[in-house]
């Protein structure tokens, strides 16, 4: 089977800054900044981590999960603390589903007799 | 602590009788791992090659590779079934050395050094000397019944200790460690911080050691050293002054669940990829001799435990030890010693790059 054969491919992580080749000055910028987000603050390193690996899940993003896998462990989270990040995730996605319901409610009440 | 220990516990390579226990087979086991640079090829353009010692700082003695843990990364293999240990008369040698010397400072290591059963001598004369002296210490060996009084003496002599913990939650800490091991080793702080360890008043200095308790390196260890102090404290009320990040090194047992994971190619190429020249100019082995249980001399405790002795034109045993001889020698290197230039760096006093 051919690196082609999949949208994704676990090699590419590494050509992301593959994307600068054209308009580097706008890929520089992103690469700037997003340096410069996940460095100590008022959030530690450890916990942006953690963030970045939850969001992973939530926009379900193969090459991030990898990235955010390795780095939350470099980082120094542990495999419950990073299960929980997930969960969080989860979470949110699913709440987010569930309170629309009350939309659904709403125009169920309107339209209902 | 009891000191038998479980049926079907974890038990050295040596123990086993693997092959890999061989240095010479951990060397060929590296060696067949394609890489894009050997490691003096990565030190020439960093005007590093060869690598040359700075001046002797640390005097690091290895006095044995019992210990009383199996530990699943330790380079040394050591464990409970080994009985390789220095003798007195091998650590008379070393205080002989060091006397005729003003190296400011003795890292004492092992195994656990403190099960040596000269390990209290060899501390009281390394003090005598006004040397500043630091235990290696893997925490669980304060809780031993046949340790008593062991805190309190490491105190009376103003012994560093540093100590092995890799997270400050149980979970990682017994995987690489072994069971229990996170509850013997709080318990061995509160032992140490109740004597004044840690509290940056008293004098008593308590480092922290942090592995990656896996394939990856570590991380910044100024970041880390912030989260270990706020969880131990909030979660046990455990005070300590520093913590250092090591990088495992891809030898002996760590080498071993390298390869069994299918982790070796990917972790040796992480190392050659993160090579740093900030990070290897300040490698240990430019400022530390180490000693080996017989009395051999080494440039690190990782070469200690390949067999790769300093080069043959220095003294290659501390009786005859040499200092000016020993600093005109070309440091001994092979791939393994990319585990100490990743990244920031590792050594036994944790990351590199200043």
């Amino acid at each position: 089977m051919s690196d082609h054969d999949h949208y994704y491919h676990p090699k590419d992580l590494a050509k992301f800054g593959e994307v600068g080749k054209n308009r580097p000055e706008l890929a520089q910028k992103f690469f700037d900044w997003y340096g410069a987000v996940f460095a100590d603050g008022a959030l530690s390193a450890r916990e942006k981590s953690l963030i970045a690996l939850a969001v992973a899940h939530a926009v379900q993003c193969p090459y991030c999960i990898d990235a955010y896998s390795k780095d939350a462990l470099e980082k120094g989270s542990d495999l419950d603390q990073m299960t929980e990040a997930v969960h969080v995730a989860a979470a949110i996605r699913g709440g987010a589903s569930l309170v629309h319901g009350v939309q659904m409610r709403n125009h169920a009440g309107k339209l209902g007799m | 602590m009891s000191e038998a220990r479980p049926p079907g516990a974890p038990r050295s390579l040596a123990a086993r009788g693997e092959a890999l226990a061989a240095p010479a087979r951990q060397l060929e086991m590296l060696a067949r791992v394609p890489l894009a640079r050997e490691f003096d090829e990565a030190l020439q353009p960093a005007d590093l090659w060869p690598l040359r010692p700075t001046k002797i700082e640390i005097f690091q003695i290895n006095v044995g590779k019992l210990c009383n843990q199996v530990c699943r990364h330790c380079h040394v293999d050591a464990g409970p079934d080994r009985r390789e240990l220095m003798t007195r008369e091998t650590m008379e040698e070393c205080v002989r050395a060091l006397a005729a010397t003003d190296i400011p400072t003795v890292d004492i290591t092992g195994g656990a050094p403190e099960l040596n059963p000269h390990f209290r001598w060899l501390v009281e004369q390394c003090t005598a000397l006004g040397r500043h002296v630091m235990d290696r210490c893997n925490l669980t060996v304060l809780e031993l019944t046949s340790q008593r009084g062991l805190a309190e003496f490491l105190a009376a002599h103003r012994v560093e200790v540093v100590c092995s913990l890799p997270h400050y939650r149980a979970l990682n800490t017994d995987r690489q460690r072994g069971e229990g091991v996170f509850e013997q080793s709080i318990a061995a702080l509160k032992r140490l911080n109740a004597l004044g360890y840690g509290d940056g008043r008293s004098g008593l200095k308590l480092a922290l050691v942090t592995n990656p308790v896996g394939a990856f390196l570590p991380g910044t260890q100024a970041s880390l050293e912030a989260e270990w102090k706020r969880e131990l404290k909030r979660n046990h009320g455990i005070v300590f002054d520093a913590l250092y990040t090591i990088t495992n090194m891809p030898i002996s047992r760590f080498l071993e669940w390298l390869d069994s994971s299918g982790n070796l190619e990917d972790y040796l190429t992480r190392l050659v990829n993160s090579f740093n020249p900030a990070a290897a100019r300040g490698v240990m082995c430019r400022n530390t001799i180490s000693v080996g249980w017989d009395g051999r001399l080494y440039d690190c405790d990782f070469n200690q435990m390949l067999d790769l002795t300093v080069e043959e034109s220095a003294p290659m045993h501390i009786r005859d030890f040499d200092r000016a001889r020993l600093e005109a020698r070309s440091i001994v290197v092979g791939r393994h010693c990319f585990g100490c230039t990743a990244g920031a760096g590792s050594s036994c006093g944790g990351a590199t790059e200043k």
